[in-house]
């Protein structure tokens, strides 16, 4: 049973700590602000979800995961609404995000200028 | 797993603060500085288990919340200049 538990633990924080590096590799590789927002969900939903349901695995039917959950539960409402208020706020001010042609043509002209 | 966990939390956490010293905008260091937040919080999650206290989930719940209202208080600071209710925007609200 431990063994068990020990494994999902493994697995389930594993998958956590791959998606909080590709989300923090996808916050600086991404050229445009709402393309970095998008990176940064990763790590509030799939990051913080299954570290938390690894922790509550080891910590068993305790108040310890009662509290893991209420985290979860915390972060699964505020992180949209933090992101829906810095996208608004980013947009009034003017910073317009990139659309695919514009994406396109800077690609064409970086590898025109580097091939 | 709980040192490796810490591990992929740090590198994370030293990413983002990349992104948060590069930035072009503010609007990336608010994100940047968003998600630093939330990757504490796992940490101090983490380091509960860890150090065999599991009293640091307070900690982390505390920080967890904490982070959302500055997040929000920076971006209205960042948006009307006024960290109060300011004039005209009733009908629309802040966020």
């Amino acid at each position: 049973m431990q063994a068990t538990l020990d494994i999902l633990t493994w697995a389930c924080i594993a998958i956590g700590a791959f998606f909080l590096i590709v989300g923090a590799i996808g916050m600086i590789r991404f050229d445009d602000l709402y393309a970095r927002m998008h990176a940064a969900s990763l790590i509030d939903t799939m990051g913080l979800g299954m570290v938390m349901l690894g922790l509550c695995f080891q910590a068993g039917w305790t108040l310890t995961t009662a509290k893991l959950l209420m985290i979860l539960a915390f972060v699964f409402f505020t992180s949209p609404t933090s992101t829906y208020a810095l996208v608004r706020a980013s947009l009034a001010a003017g910073v317009l995000p990139e659309v695919a042609a514009e994406g396109r043509e800077r690609a064409k002209r970086a590898s025109e200028a580097s091939g | 797993m709980f040192i490796a966990a810490s591990a992929a939390v740090l590198v994370a956490m030293f990413l983002v603060l990349v992104r948060a010293c590069l930035g072009p905008t503010v609007y990336d260091r608010i994100l940047a500085v968003n998600s630093i937040g939330t990757l504490v919080v796992i940490l101090i999650a983490v380091f509960g288990f860890l150090s065999g206290r599991p009293e640091f989930t307070d900690l982390a719940l505390i920080y967890a919340l904490m982070n959302f209202i500055g997040t929000i208080a920076v971006t209205k600071y960042v948006r009307f200049n006024d960290m109060g209710a300011g004039e005209g925007h009733e009908e629309q609200g802040d966020i």
